[in-house]
């Protein structure tokens, strides 16, 4: 198959197990307490690397731009730079970066491995359908955990930078607050949350393709779970400038 | 008005009742006209440029066992596999109890797929589920309650003898364990058509014979029909020359076939580059010319 023909194929089958995936909640059995384990797995289990992500990324964008900031005489914006930037991209773009690589690349392993040993086959001969049972729980746990991881860390990434700017810098946090209380628009909240959902649904969709995909035994796990990692950060960053610009449009957040 | 609309079905299932009758009897007259479990009409299936079924035809009928031969390759698992609707054939039809499931949706599927059980290459049992779990698989995803769960699986993990291993994980098993889990599995829910896929593949000797053992007890006393997909040939010897029944004390025991009562529910296929080149009784199969067969079953040239 050609490249194009290739990609064409593999965004219809994406399109395709995103609509079975969602068309099968509305019969039963449902598999809530799958779903719930996974929001536990996926929420819960990446929390340390989010927040780890965030309090450095506040941290260092303060390091970086209070100098500059000084320079102008503008150091009492301080904290409006870090809230704007990390709320609007760095929390939800990171997060979503942290995940794909953490979460991502384990669906597509265990999803793939399951294939190469025949489990899937043996789920659907006992009548289980695997887009159900597998694929749409880790599908709405991710669009669910994700907006949350994000907004923890942006939190996390703020108080990192508030941090950074009272040890090193010397200002006094009440400042910082204080900017970054008049730097946060709703729209900005909004947008940022809005984000991670489309991005929960991007690593969920891509890396629930690549593992059920798998083909070529072992090998094939590894290929599918490198796939899914690389594949599903590109379309998170790529996606994340033409949600941005949507949201510019229909929110009119990020105009001056 | 009402009255009419009461006693409709009434009338009906008289008249189905009577047809019913009437085909049991035309089927004891005729024994051909008892639609078989299985049967395949000149199935093609290729992946990519490769031909894997060209132009396969055969029928398994009701409590019959097939054992199909045939190199590694040949197509035995796909022919499994396009059974149990996993698969789609480029042309032919498929029919399971008389009924055409070659265009059957997956959902349509999953209906057929309750009266087949299936035994995997590798056993494929889930392995993040224990032993247990994985044996009251099907009942758990149909919300039987509990305890029935809990006695069904008993009764099938008696069957393949293995009842001490129930709260055993999939990885703290031997090979010819996972199998018999993988037995119990299919089994549950009383299939009325069973599939083996190579279940004695590198299984010792005895563990081997275990397993042709359950497979002749569920043809004999289950009343099953199966596929039996092997590439050993004493798997073929014992399916197709022994029988179970029950002796006077009650317990399953394995004859072998003689003078009185030779074994016509066990028949041979054996495919070669996508078709059929034999289909007949083990004794037609071990009398026949053909070289590559001679070969196929000596492991040798004559
Ligand atoms: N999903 C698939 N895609 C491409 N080729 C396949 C697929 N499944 C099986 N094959 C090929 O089909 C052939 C027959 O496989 P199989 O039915 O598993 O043989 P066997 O008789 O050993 O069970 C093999 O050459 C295998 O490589
Ligand atoms: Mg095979």
């Amino acid at each position: 198959m050609n490249p194009l023909k290739n990609f064409l194929f593999q965004l219809q089958e994406i399109s395709l197990l995103i609509w079975r995936a969602f068309a099968g909640l509305f019969r039963r059995p449902r598999y809530i307490g799958e779903t719930i384990r996974q929001m536990d797995l996926i929420g819960v289990g990446s929390l340390p690397i989010v927040l780890l992500t965030g309090f450095f990324t506040g941290g260092v964008l303060i390091l970086q731009t209070y100098p500059t900031l000084a320079y102008y005489g503008g150091q009492s914006e301080a904290g409006r730079a870090v809230a704007t930037s990390l709320i609007r991209e760095l929390g939800p773009v990171l997060s979503a970066l942290m995940v794909s690589g953490r979460i991502g690349s384990a669906i597509s392993a265990e999803l793939g491995s399951m294939v190469v040993s025949q489990q899937i086959d043996a789920m659907r001969a006992l009548g289980t359908d695997p887009i159900r049972k597998l694929v749409a729980p880790r599908m709405i746990a991710l669009i669910f955990m994700l907006p949350l991881l994000t907004v923890a860390a942006d939190i996390f990434g703020i108080i990192g930078g508030s941090v950074v700017a009272s040890v090193i810098f010397n200002q006094e946090t009440n400042v910082f607050i204080t900017s970054v209380r008049a730097g946060i628009t709703a729209e900005d909240i909004i947008g940022g949350i809005i984000k991670p959902l489309f991005f929960g649904l991007i690593i969920g969709s891509i890396s629930c393709y690549k593992g059920l995909s798998t083909t070529g035994g072992t090998v094939g796990v590894g290929r599918s779970t490198t796939n899914a990692v690389v594949l599903a950060s590109i379309w998170v960053i790529v996606f994340d400038f033409f949600i941005s610009k949507g949201l510019q449009t229909v929110l009119d957040i990020g105009r001056i | 008005m009402l009255s009419s609309e009461l006693e409709q079905p009434e009338v009906i299932d008289a008249e189905t009742e009577l047809a019913a009758t009437a085909d049991i009897q035309e089927a004891v007259d005729e024994p051909d006209r008892i639609l078989p479990a299985i049967e395949f009409r000149d199935v093609h299936l290729s992946f990519d440029d490769l031909k894997i079924l060209n132009g396969v035809s055969f029928t398994v009928r009701r409590g019959e066992t097939k054992i199909i031969l045939g190199r590694s390759g040949g197509g035995k698992s796909t022919t499994i596999r396009l059974i149990l609707g996993l698969l789609k054939p480029d042309s032919g039809q498929i029919l399971v109890d008389g009924e055409d499931i070659t265009h059957y949706t997956e959902q349509e599927m999953m209906r057929v797929r309750q009266k087949m059980g299936m035994v995997f290459q590798e056993g494929a049992l889930f392995d993040s589920l224990s032993v247990y779990e994985n044996v009251a698989y099907r009942l758990h995803e149909q919300g039987v309650d509990e305890e029935t769960v809990e006695k069904e699986v008993r009764r099938m993990l008696r069957f393949v003898d293995l009842e001490e291993a129930i709260d055993k994980m999939p990885s703290e098993l031997s090979g010819g364990m996972r199998r018999r889990v993988g037995i119990a599995r299919a089994l549950v829910g009383d299939p009325t058509i069973v599939m083996f896929d190579e279940p004695t593949a590198g299984l010792d000797p005895p563990t081997a014979r275990t397993i042709c053992e359950l497979a002749i007890k569920l043809r004999d006393l289950e009343d099953v029909s199966s596929i039996f997909v092997t590439h050993e040939m004493n798997n073929l010897e014992y399916l197709s020359s022994e029988y179970a029944t029950v002796n006077d004390s009650g317990e399953v025991v394995y004859e072998m076939e003689g003078k009185y009562l030779c074994l016509i529910n066990t028949e041979v296929i054996m495919f070669r580059d996508g078709k059929i080149i034999f289909s007949g009784k083990d004794e037609q199969l071990k009398k026949t010319e053909d070289p590559y067969i001679r070969k196929f079953i000596r492991g040798k040239s004559d």
